[in-house]
């Protein structure tokens, strides 16, 4: 249509406008020639430590042998993942990373939240400060410490949960780290012990940044503190608890090796309710030097987690577009 | 207010259950304090308590009598937090400046290559071949300051959103129009409007490094270059670990004898966390300004 009508003269001008083009794209490459090289050592950096791992999973696909190295390794299709999912293994890890996680998901919104909204009626603010600093210094230590503090609770012999038990109930010693049975609730006591004050302060910013002018017009209006709570604070946070909470549950594949490692302090006994898929492929790679089975698993969590992502962040758009991570 | 009672009330639930949590927090440091000072007679009849019926040093005099492998793995932590800190920070601000321009070329692509770090990962296995076949960092101080550690891609962005509230485009166009460079810029403007966030983020980064025992589990085998989280970790399975460094058999032989097996392991703990519980007060302010601030913009 148009180019047609204007063949000979876009004809002539092409070359022309195509080399104008081209230089003042690189003259604008040129003045940014500074800014493109500072991003340049964390361009590196992501390379090395992310990109370069991304397409190491083709080991997953690979008989490893050391001699042969990865590009020499013959390939193994799909049979590190029939290992890996004929195993027992395979659901024993699958069922408790998920079912840790549901259980850390609510009872840590429960807490954090009943935090959260406690802290907001406390009147002087410098005793809220002192309370959220305390409760918060968990959530700075290690878990090598957390491991210490748990076994000061929890060694036969003079720990002072036996001690109590013992002293105050008559109940025999238990040997804790031998019982698997208790795990999944001693982990889950941990995880909250750790991470409630943390969450909490995430929520209370919340309730903060909530226009006072609501409760004030409530209070006019005679509401009681407990209805300003369920009517105003509540119901204003819903969308910060959804989106945390849909986060949450897009790690579910994820877990903490810290916790299922350490605390536990890597007892074979414990591993039927403490192995999850962090610490299974950690055991397959440096114990068994199984690397076919632990990069298929570290795989099968990779893709679950990519796709949970991608449609937990649909839902969180739909809801909140704001809240969206993309 | 006719309902003051009431709300009095109300209040001093609030304080009771306020002061459980703090108690429940605080607990267990105070254990493994008291057990680090009891007498090992206290604990064979009581346990570990929080009132030891006899208190003795004993577990300390052990542990500082010989200080060098403790001091050691303090150094390494030291060492690689200090240099880890500021490089990650020197690294991250600036990835983290040039993404917040708006007219930098690559810049929609540049920013997807830093986010999709975050929703795929290659898992551990060729994470772990990458730092030990494909660039040989195994028992190196290195192995602790970069594999994972350096650079998130979560404060990469945090911070650009930081440079791109909170720096106006018109402080960047003046001082090119002045004639100053963009390296210029970023010295003498940019990094000193950025200090909060550069804190913020530091803090982070400190901690992380403060309490990495993980690289080192991973990556070092070799004693001398174990840092101090580590160290605790082995004496925690294995108490003898601290002797088995001392020279000759006969004398670490001598020295299990004497040690003292419940207190000093929880000596060794206190010893390892001393001094981040002496620092929480003076940061922890900051420390939670950062946090409310990272969940609000980031």
């Amino acid at each position: 249509m148009r180019a047609s009508e204007t063949l000979p003269l876009a004809a002539q001008a092409q070359p022309e406008r195509a080399a104008r083009k081209q230089h003042a794209w690189l003259k604008r490459l040129n003045k940014f020639k500074w800014l493109l090289l500072m991003t340049l050592p964390g361009v590196l950096y992501l390379f090395v430590n992310n990109y370069i791992p991304m397409y190491g999973v083709i080991l997953a696909f690979k008989n490893y042998t050391y001699t042969k190295g990865i590009w020499g390794s013959d390939w193994a299709g799909w049979k590190n993942f029939e290992f890996l999912f004929i195993s027992p293994d395979a659901y024993t890890i699958t069922r408790n990373t998920v079912l840790y996680n549901l259980a850390f998901i609510v009872l840590n919104l429960v807490m954090a939240l009943l935090t959260a909204l406690l802290i907001n009626e406390i009147r002087q603010k410098k005793i809220a400060r002192f309370y959220q600093s305390a409760f918060l210094l968990p959530h700075i230590i290690s878990m090598v410490v957390v491991s210490y503090l748990v076994y000061s609770f929890l060694n036969m012999e003079s720990g002072m949960l036996n001690r109590v038990l013992s002293g105050w109930f008559g109940i025999e010693p238990i040997s804790w780290y031998s019982e698997a049975g208790y795990w999944p609730y001693i982990l889950v006591i941990v995880n909250a012990w750790k991470h409630v004050g943390y969450l909490a302060i995430i929520y209370f910013a919340a309730v903060l940044g909530i226009n006072r002018e609501f409760y004030e017009a409530a209070a006019i209006d005679g509401a009681t503190k407990w209805r300003q709570m369920t009517r105003i604070t509540i119901p204003l946070i819903t969308p910060v608890i959804i989106t945390m909470t849909l986060l949450s549950f897009s790690g579910i594949l994820r877990s903490d090796f810290g916790l299922f490692y350490q605390v536990p302090m890597n007892t074979g006994a414990l591993t039927p309710t403490t192995n999850t898929i962090d610490t299974f492929v950690y055991r397959a790679l440096l114990n068994q030097g199984d690397i076919g089975m632990s990069s298929a698993a570290g795989l099968y969590q990779s893709v679950v987690c990519l796709i949970l992502v991608v449609a937990v962040n649909a839902v969180v758009r739909r809801i909140n577009k704001q809240d969206a991570l993309f | 207010m006719p309902h003051t009672s009431k709300f009095k009330f109300g209040q001093l639930g609030i304080h009771a259950f306020f002061w459980l949590f703090v108690i429940g927090s605080l607990l267990p440091f105070a254990l493994i304090v008291m057990v680090s000072i009891s007498g090992e007679s206290s604990i064979e009849q009581h346990g570990y308590s929080l009132f030891p019926s006899e208190i003795r040093f004993t577990a300390y005099t052990f542990l500082f009598h010989d200080f060098s492998e403790i001091a050691r793995a303090y150094g390494v932590t030291i060492i690689c937090t200090v240099i880890g800190t500021l490089v990650s920070l020197l690294v991250t601000t600036l990835l983290a400046y040039p993404l917040s321009r708006t007219e930098l070329p690559f810049r929609r692509s540049l920013s997807f290559y830093v986010f999709f770090t975050m929703l795929f990962s290659g898992g551990m296995v060729p994470w772990y071949m990458t730092f030990t076949n494909l660039l040989p960092m195994k028992n190196t101080l290195l192995a602790m300051i970069i594999p994972g550690m350096l650079l998130s891609a979560f404060n990469v962005l945090l911070m650009r959103s930081f440079f791109h509230n909170s720096i106006p485009d018109s402080v960047v166009e003046s001082a090119t129009m002045d004639g100053a460079s963009e390296i210029q810029v970023f010295f003498r403007i940019i990094v000193p409007l950025s200090l909060p966030i550069m804190g913020t983020i530091g803090l982070f980064q400190t901690l992380s490094y403060w309490n990495d025992w993980y690289n080192c589990m991973l990556f070092i085998d070799d004693p001398k270059l174990y840092n101090i989280q580590y160290m605790m970790t082995k004496t925690l399975t294995n108490v003898q670990y601290l002797l088995m460094k001392s020279s000759s058999s006969a004398q670490a032989g001598d020295m299990l004898a004497k040690m003292p097996r419940e207190t000093v392991r929880m000596a060794l703990a206190v010893v390892g966390f001393a001094p981040l519980l002496i620092a929480y007060p003076f940061f922890q302010r900051f420390y939670v300004s950062g946090i409310t601030n990272g969940a609000v913009k980031g």
